[in-house]
């Protein structure tokens, strides 16, 4: 009796040894093949999990995901996504910036993992993303080695503005109506890491973070970097703001330090971003 | 609109315009004048940022000859002032007087109170034309000052063209009616067409919608320039027309048997004021209800009558849209509020009133 006990005592210790080895194997190991076909609908999303290494489990991302050029780019839409079309992948992870109409729990119902990747407000929360997506994809090293590197870069590219041209004051423009983004959006936090002042702050929470400031207001508050977002959806260029009526007046103008931006890169929030702040960098150095 | 037209013999109150009319009365012009000219300077001296108007008004002074005055302002006041507020108080004054007096001219053709300067297809026209040329011209073409108002007030005519086509179609007995069911249809076409272009390019998604939202935030002397000849010589035949208007408000067969061209004249006012509201369009979006509540505002306060409606509604209209304008750009200062969002909330309370008292007006 007593040998039958300590027998089924260890074969239960065995068993529960043997499951939670089996789990922590799970977690580390295959954990990295757990997802193959990834589908990715926001552009970010897509940049990170290429930067991060996980590019080869993409089977599709959205017809926005320009970036980078080997990225598996189809008609899908991330703003009106179309349910039938992503399940004729066969994904077994779809990624989503955007839950229109309660799409997420639509895929789920057919089986489909969805995992909602918000918008960053700032450096903070991107970081934790793309961490959140290494995990994610078995590639938590590679996101770790992402995340370094970009703190290490913004930090060395924010320290080579000398101190004089910390406290410029940006205007960062999302079209030519001036729609603008304040230190509460995740562009803002970029300026916010040099010091700079961005001038949309005075019109704090109208817009959500991206208030449409008055052409006016920006002409008497002079700032001494315009950030141009609006490079490629509507052509705007150094040239075309400095021959705004009255814009010949604003520091920035005169001094040459107008930033033709890649409209995506300043729109996104993955790693990229260094990049912008490199040229923001060089911008307010110069003049 | 049948019914209306059928129960004009019989309806004595639907005459008394004519018995009423007499032009514009002086008081009545001179305070519409008075508003007119105090909404300008109140729109010149009021903005994010604060210039005194004793400053502006020496500042006008100092451009004219002889009087040598000073410039008192600095270079950026003086850019504030006159580069960006100036040429934004004048084209809402232009924009607001011709898509109130068009207003009026198109509820005295078609007699139908609820009509407004975009009911032949113009709005659904514009937005279809500024769309395509938001999403397909090149980078360089749309950020060139023409192109989307060029492509707005093409995408405009051309609607009003078909409209005007399949509303002739019908016959001449049923035009008035026809007309205004081909513009609904036409305006809900192009209104699909453009949301299927702006849903397959969401990139330029906040581009269409800030133009359809419409506003001045934008304005130059160069949109000025560019809309002022189209509503000058609209307005004026508009208002060379208010007598004709008073006649075809009796409608149709009454007109004509007082000796009036009734399909020429027709003709002639809506095609002034299609092209009229459509260079109005083309440089400032869409902006609703002006149409509606500057002519009725005069209705109620001052007279049913063309010859009053017509010149004073351009007058109000052009002050209203004044001030609408300031309340957009200094209510959530240093941030704008669409225009449209400011003439409806003030416009649709407004309206609701002059329908709960509008018993037996036009």
């Amino acid at each position: 009796m007593h040998r039958i006990s300590i027998a089924v005592v260890a074969a239960l210790v065995a068993a529960l040894v043997l499951v939670s080895l089996s789990a922590a194997a799970q977690r580390s190991g295959r954990a990295t093949h757990r997802y193959h076909r990834i589908i990715s609908l926001s552009p970010t999303v897509t940049e990170d999990l290429f930067a991060i290494g996980a590019g080869k489990q993409v089977v599709a991302v959205d017809d926005q995901s320009n970036y980078p050029k080997r990225a598996p780019r189809t008609n899908l839409s991330g703003y009106t996504p179309n349910k039938e079309a992503i399940a004729k992948y066969h994904p077994d992870l779809v990624l989503i910036s955007y839950d229109p109409g309660n799409f997420a729990s639509q895929l789920r119902q057919l089986g489909i993992k969805v995992v909602f990747v918000k918008a960053a407000d700032n450096l903070k929360q991107a970081y934790g993303e793309i961490l959140a997506l290494g995990r994610l994809t078995g590639h938590l090293h590679g996101a770790r080695a992402v995340v370094h590197s970009m703190r290490t870069h913004l930090a060395a590219i924010v320290a080579s503005v000398p101190q004089t041209r910390r406290h410029l004051r940006v205007y960062h423009e999302l079209d030519p109506t001036y729609y603008s983004a304040t230190s509460s959006t995740f562009i803002g936090s970029v300026y916010k890491l040099f010091g700079f002042r961005d001038i949309a702050d005075a019109a704090g929470g109208t817009g959500g973070g991206y208030p449409q400031l008055s052409g006016e207001y920006i002409v008497a508050k002079n700032p001494q970097i315009i950030v141009l977002a609006d490079t490629r959806c509507c052509g705007q260029t150094y040239s075309s703001v400095s021959s705004r009526p009255g814009w010949s007046t604003i520091s920035a103008v005169q001094h040459h330090r107008v930033f033709g931006a890649n409209d995506d890169v300043a729109s996104r929030w993955g790693p990229r971003i260094v990049q912008f702040a490199r040229s923001v960098a060089r911008i307010a150095k110069q003049g | 609109m049948a019914a209306t037209a059928g129960g004009v013999k019989a309806a004595p109150a639907e005459v008394a315009p004519r018995v009423e009319a007499r032009g514009v009365g002086l008081r009545a012009g001179l305070v519409t004048v008075v508003f007119l000219v105090a909404a300008l300077a109140i729109g010149l001296a009021v903005g994010p940022v604060h210039v005194g108007l004793g400053s502006i008004l020496r500042s006008a002074l100092s451009y004219v000859p002889f009087l040598h005055v000073h410039q008192p302002l600095g270079a950026v006041d003086h850019a504030v002032v006159w580069q960006l507020r100036a040429p934004r108080v004048a084209l809402a004054a232009l924009v607001g007087g011709m898509l109130a007096v068009a207003g009026a001219s198109y509820q005295g053709v078609f007699r139908n109170p609820l009509c407004d300067p975009y009911l032949l297809g113009v709005a659904g026209g514009a937005g279809l034309g500024a769309t395509l040329a938001i999403v397909y011209a090149s980078a360089a073409a749309t950020g060139s000052t023409w192109t989307v108002p060029l492509a707005a007030f093409a995408g405009a005519i051309a609607a009003v063209v078909v409209t005007y086509a399949l509303g002739r179609s019908v016959g001449a007995a049923h035009m008035t009616g026809a007309l205004v069911l081909a513009g609904v249809t036409m305006a809900t076409f192009t209104a699909a067409l453009q949301t299927f272009v702006q849903q397959q390019h969401t990139q330029q998604l906040q581009n269409v919608y800030s133009w359809l939202l419409g506003g001045f935030s934008t304005a130059t002397w160069h949109d000025v320039a560019i809309c002022a000849p189209y509503i000058a010589a609209s307005s004026l035949v508009l208002v060379l027309h208010r007598r004709v208007l008073d006649v075809l408000s009796l409608g149709d067969d009454e007109a004509a048997s007082l000796g009036i061209d009734v399909g020429r004249a027709r003709l002639a006012i809506v095609v002034a004021a299609t092209l009229g509201t459509a260079a109005a369009v083309s440089v400032s979006g869409l902006i609703a209800f002006v149409g509606i509540i500057v002519p009725h505002t005069i209705r109620l306060l001052v007279s049913t009558s063309y010859r009053a409606v017509v010149p004073l509604s351009l007058l109000a209209g052009a002050g209203f849209l004044v001030l609408t304008d300031v309340v957009a750009r200094t209510v959530l200062s240093p941030a704008e509020l669409p225009i449209g969002v400011v003439t409806a909330f003030l416009g649709a309370p407004f309206f609701a009133i002059v329908l709960r008292t509008s018993r037996g007006l036009r």
